[in-house]
């Protein structure tokens, strides 16, 4: 049977029994029974999903020029817990998701060190392995936030959803490094994809010593091919657009590239009109995923449900207010509480049924928190495009509807659009 | 003889302690074999990973009307595509980011030429030789108005409009106190 009849018929049944269901007052279905009474599906040797999840899919907008490059976002306020699940992780790449035979995969470290070397993945599983949970977040996450007047329709997805979190094995990159043995006056590596674009970026060498890993699996399997099967970076709490997928080769140099996509992208612009190069951390960032844009809620108890992170480390407490900032409350964090990795934060509630906006924010264990968004473009520039990390409030109407609930800014504003480009996806970018 | 295993026994803790430091994985190779896997070399910002050679403005417009002009517009006005010429200055608070092209916005020239020959055209990476990456490079710059038509063009040595407006990120100078923006 095809999927569309399987719905079709599936519908038809629903319905039909829930007016049957009505007819005879009963709070059940005659469907609720209908699983006891046929076998299930047979042993699979690769599980999928149940088809009535079929609408939890990753977002991708429908403005972009191709989808060879740009981003797709995971749908935030559709998931659990706090590990994002593979097939939703987001993407972002610049050239497509090249597929990758992991038999001819090579890994070439060279330039200034000791021993240039060629490794297979064999090789790179052969040393000692590390797994680590930590959050990927696009430098253009929330690059949503630059539109004013904030777009009514917002939902947490374009709020913040160029941000996920996995458990990620491989090698610590410091080994790797090690047995080539880099030259005295080394202080920058330039990692290499092997995709179309062949990008490139320039990651300080400390920071490579400290935690980078050289990943080849994600939640127990091996990465998604869109994740840089069959091997990436990951930089904790740094910017995704420095943890480059596919990696093909590693130049120990003395000066960094300024490439591309540190330059002319991923840049960003101050308030009083500098350009900030570097900018690799990812500030905190939290967002309310329940209630969030488009869902409905009704009057009664409800738990508010959102996630938190910070490229500084920990999440040390995640704040709610329900007055725009004038009071705070502090919402539970679900353990464990790991550094450069979400945290899920809860907090019980109860809707009288009045209008009413929600904030949240997060501050980590360096003391950094979220800024408003009056403060952050004190900060940052209107026509900057990245590292939006303000506060984004989600208004409840009467009726239950959840709306942007992010205030206008005054003088100075784009226009209905507002600015775009970027990394966001949202509108064209290579 | 017992003096003699003592020697070997020496030797070969000595050299047990040299590898210890490595795990002995991965294959050595020469710099020949990494320079013949460096398929799309790095452009350093002093030069370095540039191939001799020269461009011509002329030369670079032909090659954009017929490799470039589909994406990023006859004269580089952009659409479908990244805008990639602009005024020869910085950005202000008012520039769109849909605006920063080029002129206005990229720092270093030799980056122009590392993407180019990396990346573009879109899909067709690595297509391009050495010397038409060069002269798209300089009629780029010539149509932002950074270099003339017929003056020789040293990309490490030209000094871009935006670069007057970059610094380092103050939290990247905190981490790395070393660190400078070449």
């Amino acid at each position: 049977m095809d999927r569309r009849r399987f719905f079709r018929i599936l519908g038809a049944g629903g319905l039909l029994g829930l007016l049957k269901a009505k007819a005879q007052g009963l709070p059940w279905t005659e469907e609720t029974f209908a699983p006891t009474k046929t076998l299930g599906a047979p042993l699979a040797e690769y599980g999928e999903r149940s088809p009535f999840e079929a609408g939890v899919v990753r977002y991708i907008s429908p403005n972009l020029r191709t989808r060879h490059s740009g981003a797709s976002f995971a749908p935030l306020e559709k998931l659990e817990g706090v590990i994002t699940p593979n097939g939703l992780h987001f993407e972002r790449h610049h050239a497509g998701a090249p597929q990758v035979d992991p038999r001819h995969y090579r890994l070439v470290i060279h330039g200034m060190v000791e021993r240039p070397l060629v490794l297979t993945l064999e090789d790179l599983k052969r040393f000692p392995s590390v797994t680590r949970t930590y959050f990927i977040e696009c430098a253009g996450n929330g690059q949503n936030g630059y539109r004013n007047p904030p777009d009514p329709e917002l939902t947490a997805t374009r709020s913040r959803g160029l941000a996920s979190n996995a458990s990620w094995t491989g090698v610590p990159l410091a080994l790797l490094l090690k047995e080539a043995g880099v030259k005295p006056g080394a202080r920058w590596l330039i990692p290499e994809g092997m995709d179309a674009a062949m990008y490139t970026r320039s990651l300080p060498l400390e920071k490579a010593m400290e935690d980078v890993l050289v990943a080849y699996a994600q939640n127990g399997e091996a990465l998604r091919p869109e994740q840089g099967y069959p091997v990436r970076l990951v930089v904790p709490g740094w910017e995704g657009s420095i943890q480059v997928k596919w990696l093909r080769r590693i130049l120990v140099t003395d000066l960094p590239a300024m490439a591309k996509d540190e330059t002319s992208e991923y840049t960003d612009v101050t308030a009083d009109g500098r350009v900030l190069a570097f900018t690799w951390v990812m500030e905190p960032q939290s967002i309310i995923t329940y209630p969030s844009g488009g869902q409905r809620v009704q009057p009664g108890f409800h738990e508010i449900r959102g996630l938190a992170w910070s490229g500084f480390g920990r999440i040390a407490k995640v704040e709610v207010s329900f007055d725009e900032g004038r009071t705070w409350r502090k919402a539970v964090l679900e353990p464990p509480v790991e550094p450069y990795a979400f945290v899920r934060f809860k907090l019980p509630w109860y809707w009288d049924g009045k209008e009413v906006v929600l904030w949240s924010r997060a501050w980590d264990e360096k003391g950094n928190t979220q800024p408003t968004r009056e403060e952050f473009f004190r900060r940052w520039s209107r026509n900057n495009r990245y590292h939006y990390n303000a506060i984004q409030a989600w208004r409840i109407l009467p009726d239950g509807r959840v709306v942007n609930g992010d205030r206008p800014l005054g003088q100075g504003a784009f226009g209905p659009v507002g600015p775009v480009g970027g990394c966001g996806g949202e509108v064209l970018d290579v | 003889m017992f003096r003699r295993a003592l020697a070997w026994g020496a030797l070969l803790a000595a050299l047990g302690l040299a590898l210890a430091a490595r795990y002995g994985l991965g294959t050595p190779i020469s710099e020949e074999l990494a320079r013949q896997y460096d398929l799309r070399p790095v452009v350093l910002p002093d030069g370095r990973g540039l191939p001799p050679g020269e461009g011509r403005v002329e030369e670079g417009q032909r090659i954009y009307a017929q490799k470039c002009a589909s994406c990023h517009g006859e004269n580089g006005e952009g659409y479908p595509f990244n805008r990639l010429v602009s005024e020869p200055f910085p950005i202000t608070p008012d520039t769109e980011p849909v605006e920063y092209a080029i002129g206005n916005y990229w720092p270093y020239a030799t980056t122009l030429f590392d993407y180019i020959r990396r990346a573009m055209p879109f899909g067709q990476g690595g297509t391009l030789t050495d010397e038409e990456v060069y002269h798209l490079v300089a009629f780029l710059l010539y149509m932002n108005g950074i270099v003339d038509a017929g003056t020789p063009v040293n990309l490490p040595q030209i000094r871009m409009p935006a670069r007057e407006l970059l610094e380092l990120d103050p939290e990247a100078k905190r981490r790395f106190p070393w660190l400078t923006l070449p």
